[in-house]
């Protein structure tokens, strides 16, 4: 377990993400509205593509959440958990930003 | 406990889903016996398979849980041990639950058991037809009832030559009247299928002629020459096991069971086409549906009982709809009949001796007004009754209890309450509340109609962020000026927004500031399509579509694009929309592609955006020897002055350079069309789910003249229509319809087209293709690549296969 340097915190656009090589990973980086950053699997499991970065950031509810691009299901981005199709869920990494800079554990 | 099901048909498959459903505390273990080698499959959608269908998509899900055993017949039962026997094994119960159907009857005719000779009620009879008729020349089917004449269809999809022989004096016996019949055998005979009426089948022979194998004698004398014959002539339930294991059978055949579908062994029900409940057997679906509910609340302690059956049915056959509904052919009471042998209409409706209260009808040719009439059944008449059979009575409240869906026995009430109660606001979630509209859908439109009256204003608010609809929120945003997201739903809104509201805002904000689309916050609202400036494809990658405005390219833009299709090894293919779409770029991918086309004179065509796509044109009076109008000419201008236009939904147009047309600009949001003194406007034509022409708004107009209504026709539908509704539904829905639309912007009635015309004047003024902006701006481009932390490297799951000569996706789980 390390935490990586991935980019500079501001590289990140508010409600929007980005994706990164983690170890050979794809992990998706969203930045929400209050600064809040997640880090999920880049692969979105039902269509098989990796563009959950390039997804909407929204809220359903409570929830913070991102849209796959794909098809428009909906991800819990504190669990990965998927709102729409209950037993599908994509990976958490854990993120962090420490002296301007965003960090991921793989 | 553990209830063993004996046949997996339609029936037997809800019983089990209904069961799964309310079974929540998992009290029964279920295990299915089915005959058949395939799962439960939509029978009465059969004759799809003949026209499309494959068995894969007539088949049902099978819910978790289920023991499921395919050709696997139950042979014999011991009641006294609860056990059941098949070739493979024993299956213990607590419950029993007889689902074996129906068989086709087969009347005793001479020679109707050899090859050749089939029955119409499985997938396997299916197949076996399909195989028997490849290469042969003419087909036979006995019964002219509703299945003959599924049957009879499916023999001419298969390119025969069909009879159908009939032994009633019409067609449809048991659900038309001899008007009825009269106007159906016309349609049916147009179409090229021989009828025998009032004859029986009395032998099948082999034939020495040479252009058929067999030959049919009817009673009448006559001798029918067929390759294949199918025999529907009604159905048998098949109630042998109940027999065997000494359960009551009716006379006419059917396990006998009570209101609670069980059987005289309180251990065994019975459902479905097997059962005979209230003294008669049903052959059609709903009752039985109605049945597997009351076994499976039955089983879970509750008392419900059979509620009775409503045997109307529409179908279309052979082209034609049919309809009978309640009491159709009750000949001692009032009736009501409208004939109209131009169109090939008939309708019949059966009333009350009072007339007041409505009791059941016929509909044949046109049976648009069968589902309210059937909700009406029994209660008053919602109109008068020549209103009625015209198809223009007013829209008739219903009773609480009217029934909506007789498939699945749902009540005006039930669907009230999911509208009020459970919050469902479209047709898709009453659907998932009631099942109402699940089989065979000729209740969809009521339930829209139920949906409107509910008034639950159903499509009014945009998302769960706002309450107000699309058009609403336009007024809010150009009225008090909201330059963003966030100022917007932080005063008008909750919540952070989503895939729905946030393209929308974008899209209001596009069409009234016409600002750069990714710029600032805008960016973050853009669906992935207009972010990237280019439309995502399956694995991920792009595709780039430049403008070719009006279809015409030189030879050396021609050149350009398939230079850079080359060098970087794009998929290219001509588009439906006359222009030509370069797909399998990477995200990385695109500045530089875009760089060489913007180098060559290209702009964006936007066919990632809800804007304006193509104007297409035919070559019009230039070259073509009948054009009499430039419509090139006129088709470039156009595309060029509403190019980057966002708008609710995405724009089509056309210009045709004569009546021929040959630039389809009818099936466009807003067509044209020469005339020897200008141009014919048509507005609100689409293709695609559901083509609609367009309409006529102006004729004979100048060229200036025309652009003006163009613009205003354009702002009004920009600052008016609902996410994502094409000009055509926009149209539709309006109140007042096409006149409406032509006062507003013709005669000028609200008072607005000046601003429109300004709001037209500021887009074209102000538009500056999307992509030369990005190109040449550093921080815009920063967007594009494939990881933050690794701007060229290619997303290392993208790779590419070779299909005729070119590359295409290779995506992951579904290609190897
Ligand atoms: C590329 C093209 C097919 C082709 O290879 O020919 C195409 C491709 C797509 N069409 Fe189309 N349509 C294309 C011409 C058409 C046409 C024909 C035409 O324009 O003359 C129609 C019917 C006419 C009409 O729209 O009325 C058409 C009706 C649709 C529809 C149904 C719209 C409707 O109102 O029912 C959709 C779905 C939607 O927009 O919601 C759609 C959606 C799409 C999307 C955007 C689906 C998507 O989100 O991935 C496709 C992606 C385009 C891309 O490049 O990635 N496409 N599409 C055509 C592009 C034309 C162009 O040059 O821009
Ligand atoms: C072409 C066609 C069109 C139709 N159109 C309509 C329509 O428009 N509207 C309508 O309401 N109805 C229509 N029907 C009728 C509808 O399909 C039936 O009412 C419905 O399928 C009855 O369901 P069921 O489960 O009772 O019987 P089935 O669907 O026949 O299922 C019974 C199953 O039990 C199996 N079985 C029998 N004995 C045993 C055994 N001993 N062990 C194990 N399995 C056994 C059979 O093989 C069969 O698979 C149509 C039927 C056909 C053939
Ligand atoms: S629409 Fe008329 S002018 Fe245009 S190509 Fe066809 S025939 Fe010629
Ligand atoms: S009436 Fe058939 S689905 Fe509703």
């Amino acid at each position: 377990m390390k935490w990586t340097v991935v980019c500079p915190y501001p590289r990140l656009e508010p409600e929007r993400g980005v994706a990164a090589l983690v170890d050979g990973a794809q992990v998706a980086l969203f930045r929400v509205y209050d600064g809040e950053v997640y880090a999920l699997g880049n692969l979105d499991p039902i269509s098989g593509a990796a563009v959950l970065s390039r997804g909407i950031v929204g809220s359903r509810g409570e929830v913070p959440t991102v849209a796959s691009p794909m098809h428009k299901q909906v991800f819990d981005l504190r669990s990965g958990e998927c709102l729409d199709q209950p037993g599908v869920r994509v990976p958490v990494y854990s993120v962090r930003v420490r002296e301007g800079l965003v960090e991921v554990m793989t | 406990m553990k209830v063993v099901v004996v046949g997996h048909g339609m029936v037997g498959h809800r019983f089990v889903e209904a069961l799964r459903a309310r079974d929540t505390t998992d009290r029964w273990e279920i295990t299915v016996l089915a005959e058949e080698s395939r799962s439960a499959y939509d029978r009465v959608r059969l004759s799809a398979f003949f026209d499309g269908a494959s068995a894969q998509d007539l088949t049902y899900d099978l819910p978790d849980g289920v023991d499921l055993h395919l050709g696997e017949p139950a042979l014999t039962i011991d009641r006294a041990a609860r056990k059941v026997t098949t070739a493979h094994g024993m299956y213990e119960y607590d419950a029993l639950v007889l689902a074996t159907g129906s068989s086709a009857f087969v009347p005793p005719i001479s020679g109707v058991d050899q090859a050749g000779v089939f029955v119409y009620r499985t997938l396997d009879d299916l197949e076996a037809i399909r195989a028997h008729a490849a290469g042969r020349e003419v087909g036979a089917v006995i019964g002219g009832g509703l299945l003959g004449l599924e049957a009879a269809n499916a023999l001419r999809l298969l390119g025969l030559r069909t009879h159908v022989i009939e032994f009633a004096p019409r067609l449809m016996p048991v659900q038309v009247d001899e008007a009825g019949g009269a106007v159906l055998r016309k349609y049916v005979e147009d179409l090229g299928v021989r009828v025998h009426l009032g004859a029986a089948t009395t032998a099948i022979r082999p034939s020495q002629s040479v252009n058929a194998t067999l030959a049919l004698t009817l009673s009448d004398g006559a001798h029918i020459p067929a390759d294949i014959v199918v025999v529907a002539a009604g159905i048998r339930p098949r109630d042998e096991l109940a027999r065997t294991m000494g359960l009551a059978t009716g006379a006419r055949g059917g396990v006998v069971v009570d209101a609670g579908c069980r059987t005289d062994d309180p251990a065994v029900y019975a459902i479905g086409e097997c059962a005979e409940i209230d003294g008669r057997c049903y052959g059609l679906v709903a009752p039985g549906y109605a049945m597997a509910e009351v076994v499976a609340d039955r089983l879970l302690g509750g008392d419900a009982s059979f509620p009775g059956a409503d045997t109307s049915t529409k179908l279309k056959l052979l082209g034609v709809d049919v309809a009978s509904f309640g009491d159709a052919l009750r000949t001692d009471l009032l009736d009501v009949v409208y004939l109209d042998p131009a169109s090939g209409t008939y309708a019949k409706l059966v009333l009350s001796d009072d007339a007041q209260t409505l009791l059941g009808g016929i509909l044949v040719g046109d049976a648009s007004s069968y589902p309210a009439l059937r909700a009406s059944v029994g209660g008053p008449l919602p109109a008068s009754p020549l209103a009625l059979l015209a198809g223009d009575a007013p829209r008739a409240a219903l009773s609480e209890d009217a029934q909506i869906c007789s498939c699945n026995a749902v009540t005006k009430g039930q669907i009230s309450a999911a509208i009020h109660e459970q919050g469902c606001t479209d047709v898709a979630a009453l659907k998932a509340c009631t099942r109402a509209g699940t089989s065979c859908g000729s209740c969809v439109p009521l339930l829209k109609q139920l949906l409107a009256e509910g008034g639950v204003a159903p499509s009014k608010a945009l998302c769960e962020h706002f309450t107000q609809s699309r058009a609403e929120l336009f007024d809010i945003i150009r009225v008090r000026d909201i330059r963003t997201f966030s100022q917007l739903v932080a005063e008008h809104g909750t919540g952070r927004g989503c895939d729905i509201c946030k393209p929308t805002v974008a899209s209001i904000l596009a069409s009234l500031h016409n600002d750069y689309v990714l710029d600032g916050e805008q960016a973050a609202l853009q669906d992935t399509n207009d972010h990237f400036l280019a439309n995502i494809q399956r694995n991920g990658t792009y595709s780039v579509i430049p403008r070719i405005p009006g279809g015409e390219i030189t030879p050396d833009k021609l050149i350009v694009i398939g230079e850079v299709a080359r060098d970087f090894n794009l998929y290219t293919k001509i588009t439906g929309g006359q222009r030509i779409d370069l797909l399998g770029a990477r995200v990385e991918q695109l500045p530089a592609i875009w760089h060489r086309l913007v180098e060559a004179g290209f702009e964006s065509g936007h066919a990632y955006g809800k804007a304006l796509r193509t104007v297409k044109s035919c070559v019009g009076s230039t070259w073509c020897r009948y054009g009499v109008q430039d419509s090139v000419g006129l088709a470039v201008e156009l595309e060029l002055r509403y190019r980057g236009l966002r708008a609710p939904h995405k724009l089509k147009s056309a210009v045709s350079g004569c009546a021929r047309e040959c630039a389809e600009a009818k099936g466009k949001d807003f067509g044209i069309i020469a005339t020897d003194n200008g141009w014919n406007l048509y507005v609100g034509g689409n293709g695609g789910f559901r083509p609609r022409h367009a309409d006529l708004l102006a004729s004979d107009l100048t060229t200036e003249q025309l652009i003006t209504l163009v613009d205003r026709f354009l702002m009004f539908y920009i600052r008016t229509a609902d996410r994502l509704q094409r000009t055509s539904a926009w149209i539709e829905a309006m109140e007042g319809g096409l006149d409406y639309l032509r006062a507003v912007i013709v005669e000028d009635s609200l008072g607005i087209a000046e601003e429109l015309d300004a709001m037209m004047a500021h887009h074209v003024g102000s538009y500056v293709d999307e992509w030369r902006a990005t190109i040449n701006d550093p921080e815009r481009l920063a967007r594009f690549v494939s990881f933050v932390n690794a701007p060229d490297t290619p997303d290392p799951t993208i790779t590419f296969a070779s299909e005729r000569g070119q590359p295409v996706p290779v995506v992951l789980g579904v290609r190897s």
